[in-house]
């Protein structure tokens, strides 16, 4: 370990490598700090704004190409606490019209980090949102003596035609949930709430931009920063086209005002939702700008459940418009044939009562029985398949039925492209025996689900898809709202069909009986009749402890359907007197593009009926 | 010598200079992560929820470390130097299995609410095991092929650590080549590593980059730096040469501020084929001088140059064709050449605003507004530097600066001062990771050096770096206050 003195000298070079390092960054901070051009001009501007360019949502159009929702310009106030130094507070106040106390107010919500998690001095925060026009000139104009507060363009949704409210749903500000779950969000942004707008936010938002400005010591923005060459352009949103047909959904709106209930009308070769309609409705613009808060509060204590998405979120016994499908399984499992006859003599009686039925001929084979709905008739059928011996017990051959069931997308939800859908209810085996006991049930138990009231819950929409099974004699498309998305295809889903375990010759008595239905004497269904076009349909009634429900379902033209529809009117009583007539003017609508005049009279009374005095809490 | 010498009497050898610059540095480090994370509502130094106060926890346990450090008996490091450097060594491999995956970098070991990085704990390690070999073995330049255990304990760590993706810390290791030349490397062998490095750099940094539309000015920066260290080695082997010195300087100049006139005058031609083309007339004229005036050294002088032009269009010749597009990004990234994802290139150019906006005398403790975690994600670990240069101006910069170099000169003078071989090498490895971290980190801020993320020593946020620096230092100056004790 001798002393190594050879080489001792380099210590030298050392010392100097590292000394000219420390000099040359030196020199470099003398050129950053001191003497720089580029930097000297930042030495008390440098604050880099980053302002934020909002993308424009995408616009939602109608089947026909006709725009439905598109944007509008608003302000919003926003402040950079850091910079509010030396604010002129009376001044601000006398411009915005606002009171101390509110300034106060807004101030300490802000920083109130459970309100608005994203607070931070140094970025801007929403101070006030949609500045009306009388705030928005003057404060314009004195902005420069603010220091701290700028303002943000943003859009707001506007409307070209005040319908289809459910269906497109609303959007509104963010709440911190949403912040902490999506990291695109930041406080003040707008989100879909419901409906199409929430269901397809991620299409319909867009990407956000930004510019980047330098802003002197007072807040103020000077100009872009390098010339705007790191600024990131925003992109706008997607664009929707609906399958929504704009003319008819407003009809059909203006002839369910003062009603309560639902319409669903499909194009049954696609599964594309022609109208939609939930009652009563509101007017979308109510749910845009500053006085969303106000109005929404207004329309949830309505008694009438305004935002229940009544297509979706309501569910019935779908009573008599269940029997074609009953129809369908029974020739299917073959307990009966199309000329399987049934006696009725005001009803079915069974282990001692007595199910009621009106008053018309027997025997009847399988269409008259659609035709006139005779509930005896599917009452004796449906026992004799829950009883029949060929399955190993009731229970076996109830799974059986339910099975066929489930097929027509009942029981379970369809998975339209809405938010919040329900998926009704067809009870199983294991359900009943919960209820009575294991085994300890039979056909006559349960002779309520052979025509459609008892357990059987079904949505607005499953029954209006079933009809839309019956069109195509086996086969649907799972309903949507959305046919086209700017750029992209639709979700596999709705392009894929759904064939149902009933063969489709099955399908022809049902159409016939249908059929019959609206042209024979018999028929239940004769007020939809329109001269010139063969219209199929199927009423119904939902059995309520006050006035029932009156349902309706109906296809035309017979052959070839264009369209079919579901009328549901809440406390409507027997289906001829609301739903039938009103299905009938919206078909005509429809396929003839307007009303005849003998048939005004029609028209008129629809418009002016007022069913809502009628046991609104009933439900 | 004794024990009764022994004890306690490093106190009164103890260099309190550096011990003093070193609690100077972690306070003014630990002030500016509170700074540089500060915010209003949450504005408590000491709160564990912030990085401030988890630093000031970092600070205390390497205080008592450190402490420990000086009251272990010196000797103890000498003997365990090669069972640390192989525990430290199987710790890394283990890592390498264990860690989990933190933004592509497997690197960190979590315990519980502790997160260690084993990489940090290597440098020591292997300061140790270096010194005590070179110590025992000596470091022969002249018979280099008996060194290469030498060289397995430094690339030992570099490829361990480049297995868990941290490249940063891995680069760190190539620092202690300057010890090697303190002990006896050839000057050849650094000279060529640096210029290597720089060329790389220089080239593929600026490669992008095109002087009037045509000129690449990558190669062309390189292209003037060869020359600058041909005619540098030409004139420190023959300094009497004055005459053919000026001939090769005009010789090489004169045209080339021909060509760029014609470039400013609207003639664009690429500057680097004048150049070229004059420094390959310049090589056959020293190549001449080498048989007419039998200037032996200047051979050597012409192989430099000739290989470092290879070299140069080597770089550029694999970067185009050889490497995959996606490796280019990358290395580009590396370089701070484009933006990645995490925007480094971003960062870089926030930090130059942010410590331009400086000024002279900054804008005051807690009133940058720039140096906050919104603008600088790496504000309070890599990016600390932005921190002073916005809150203390050129004043507070400069001063950091000359903190570091005086630090290192008196490290330096510290190392030389040792009569055993052991402590000086230890000393010298503790300087050159020093001025590696200060020249990338400082480098990197101020967008000189590419963007390799390292700390700054004692300065940024994170217990592993701030423990390991402590250790590195800590046993450099129990080791020197015992220095009497070794010989």
């Amino acid at each position: 370990m001798a002393l190594d003195k050879n080489y001792e000298r380099r210590s030298t070079t050392l010392l100097i490598i590292i000394a000219l390092t420390v000099l040359v960054y030196l020199i470099r901070l003398v050129h950053l700090q001191l003497l720089s051009d580029e930097y000297d001009k930042y030495a008390d501007s440098n604050a880099q704004f980053r302002k934020v360019i909002y993308p424009e949502r995408g616009l939602i159009y109608d089947r026909n190409g006709r725009v439905m929702v598109y944007n509008s310009a608003f302000y919003d106030l926003m402040v950079t606490t850091r910079e509010m130094k030396g604010l002129d507070t009376l001044d601000f106040c006398r411009t915005l019209n606002i009171s101390r106390e509110y300034f106060d107010k807004r101030m300490a919500d802000m920083r109130n980090r459970r309100l608005n998690p994203g607070f931070s001095t140094y970025t801007p925060q929403l101070f006030m949102s949609q500045l009306s026009v009388e705030q928005y000139g003057p404060l314009q104009e004195k902005l420069f003596s603010f220091p701290g507060f700028s303002i943000q363009k943003r859009s707001l949704r506007s409307y070209t035609r005040p319908v289809a409210a459910h269906a497109l749903g609303y959007v509104a500000e963010v709440n911190r949930r949403d912040i902490e779950q999506d990291s695109y969000y930041a406080s003040g942004d707008y989100s879909g709430r419901s409906g199409i707008e929430k269901m397809y936010e991620q299409q319909l938002r867009g990407e956000k931009g930004y510019e980047i400005y330098l802003r002197d010591v007072h807040g103020r923005i000077k100009r872009p920063y390098n010339e705007g060459r790191r600024d990131l352009p925003p992109v706008s949103g997607k664009d929707l086209t609906l399958s929504l047909d704009l003319d008819l959904q407003e009809y059909a709106e203006q002839l369910m005002v003062n009603k309560r209930g639902a319409i669903v009308a499909l194009e049954p070769k696609t599964g594309e939702i022609l109208a939609y309609v939930s009652a009563p409705t509101y007017d979308p613009n109510l749910l845009v700008g500053n006085q969303r808060a106000v109005n929404y509060r207004e329309l949830e204590a309505s008694p009438y459940k305004v935002f229940l998405n009544r297509p979706i979120q309501s569910f019935y016994p779908p009573g008599s418009t269940f029997k074609p499908l009953q129809a369908l399984v029974l020739q299917q499992e073959k307990i009966i044939t199309s000329r399987t006859e049934y006696a009725c003599h005001n009803g079915y009686a069974f282990a001692g009562m007595k199910l009621g039925c009106h008053s018309h001929r027997s025997p009847l084979d399988l269409p008259s029985a659609i035709a006139t709905s005779c509930n005896a008739y599917f009452a004796a059928a449906y026992r004799a398949m829950i009883d029949d011996r060929k399955y190993a017990s009731s229970q076996a051959a109830l799974d059986v039925w339910r099975g066929h069931v489930a097929s027509f997308g009942y029981g379970a939800r369809l998975g339209v492209d809405m938010a919040f859908e329900q998926s009704g209810m067809i009870p199983s085996s294991e359900f009943y025996n919960r209820v009575y006991g294991n085994r300890a049930w039979k056909g006559s138990t349960i002779i309520s689900n052979a025509i459609g009231q008892g357990e059987i819950l079904a949505t607005p929409l499953q029954i209006a898809n079933f009809c839309a099974t019956i069109c195509n004699r086996g086969w649907y498309y799972t309903p949507h709202i959305v046919k086209q998305i700017e750029g992209e295809t639709l979700d596999e889903k709705y392009t894929t069909r759904h064939q149902v375990t009933v063969d489709p010759a099955y399908f022809e008595p049902i159409v016939q009986g249908m059929r019959a239905s609206v042209t024979e004497s018999i028929g239940t269904s004769r007020g939809v009749a329109i001269p010139g076009i063969e219209v199929c349909g199927k009423t119904g009634t939902a059995e309520n402890k006050g006035v029932d429900h009156s349902i309706f379902m109906c296809f035309a033209p017979k052959d070839d359907p264009q369209i079919c529809m579901l009328v549901f009117i809440e406390n409507g009583g027997f289906g001829a007197t609301w739903a039938v007539p009103m299905a009938s003017l919206l078909l005509e609508k429809y396929l003839k593009g307007g009303i005849a005049d003998n048939r005004k009279w029609m028209e008129t009374r629809l418009l002016n009926a007022n069913l809502m005095e009628v046991e609104p809490e009933n439900q | 010598m004794n024990q009764r010498t022994n004890n306690g009497s490093f106190l009164k050898t103890l260099d309190y200079q550096v011990l003093f610059i070193y609690l100077f540095l972690v306070i003014w480090g630990w002030l500016s992560i509170y700074s540089a994370s500060y915010d209003y509502e949450s504005s408590r130094l000491l709160d564990l929820a912030q990085f401030s106060g988890k630093q000031f926890l970092w600070i205390g346990i390497s205080l008592v470390v450190g402490v420990l450090l000086l009251v272990i008996d010196s000797r103890w490091y000498y003997n365990t130097a090669e069972i640390i450097y192989i525990l430290v060594m199987a710790l890394l491999m283990a890592t390498i299995v264990l860690a989990t995956d933190v933004k592509g970098s497997r690197s960190w070991l979590v315990f519980g609410p502790v997160s260690l990085q084993p990489a940090e704990f290597a440098k020591f390690a292997t300061a140790l095991a270096l010194a005590k070999y070179i110590d025992k073995h000596g470091f022969r330049p002249k018979e280099s092929k008996r060194d290469y255990l030498t060289y397995f304990i430094i690339f030992l760590p570099v490829l361990l650590i480049l297995l868990q993706q941290e490249t940063g810390s891995a680069l760190v290791y190539f620092s202690l080549f300057f010890v090697l030349y303190r002990e006896g490397m050839s000057p050849k062998l650094l000279l060529a590593g640096c210029c290597a490095a720089a060329y790389f750099v220089i080239s593929i940094r600026y490669g992008s980059t095109q002087l009037w539309g045509v000129t690449e000015l990558g190669t062309f920066l390189v292209l003037l730096l060869i020359l600058a260290i041909t005619l540098l080695m030409f004139h420190l082997n023959n300094p009497k040469e004055k005459q053919s010195l000026g001939l090769v300087l005009g010789g090489n100049l004169l045209p080339l501020s021909v060509a760029v006139l014609c470039n400013v005058a609207g003639w664009h031609i690429n500057l680097c084929w004048p150049l070229l083309a004059t420094m390959a007339l310049s090589l056959g004229y020293l190549g001449w001088l080498v048989f007419k005036k039998n200037l032996r050294e200047v051979g050597q002088t012409i192989l430099f140059a000739v290989l470092s032009v290879a070299f140069l269009f080597a770089v550029g010749f694999i970067f185009d064709h050889v490497l995959k597009p996606h490796q280019q990004v990358r290395t580009q990234v590396f370089l701070g050449v484009v933006d990645d994802p995490t925007n480094a290139g971003y960062n870089v150019n926030q930090a130059k605003i942010s410590i331009g906006s400086g000024g002279l005398a900054g804008k005051g403790f807690l009133n940058g507004t720039q140096t906050k975690l919104k603008y600088v994600p790496e504000q309070h670990t890599d990016f600390i530097f932005c921190t002073i240069g916005e809150e203390w101006g050129f004043v507070g910069s400069a001063l950091l600066l000359l903190v570091y170099l005086y630090l290192m000169i008196r490290l330096i003078l510290m190392a030389e001062r040792q009569r055993s071989r052991f402590v000086r090498v230890y000393g010298y490895c503790v300087v050159c990771i020093f001025f590696f971290h200060v020249l990338i980190n400082v480098g990197m801020v101020l967008g000189i050096m590419p963007v390799i993320g390292i700390p700054l020593p004692f300065f940024s946020y994170g217990g592993s770096s701030l423990l390991s620096f402590t250790i590195l230092l800590f046993i450099f100056l129990k080791l020197d206050a015992e220095r009497l004790r070794y010989h």
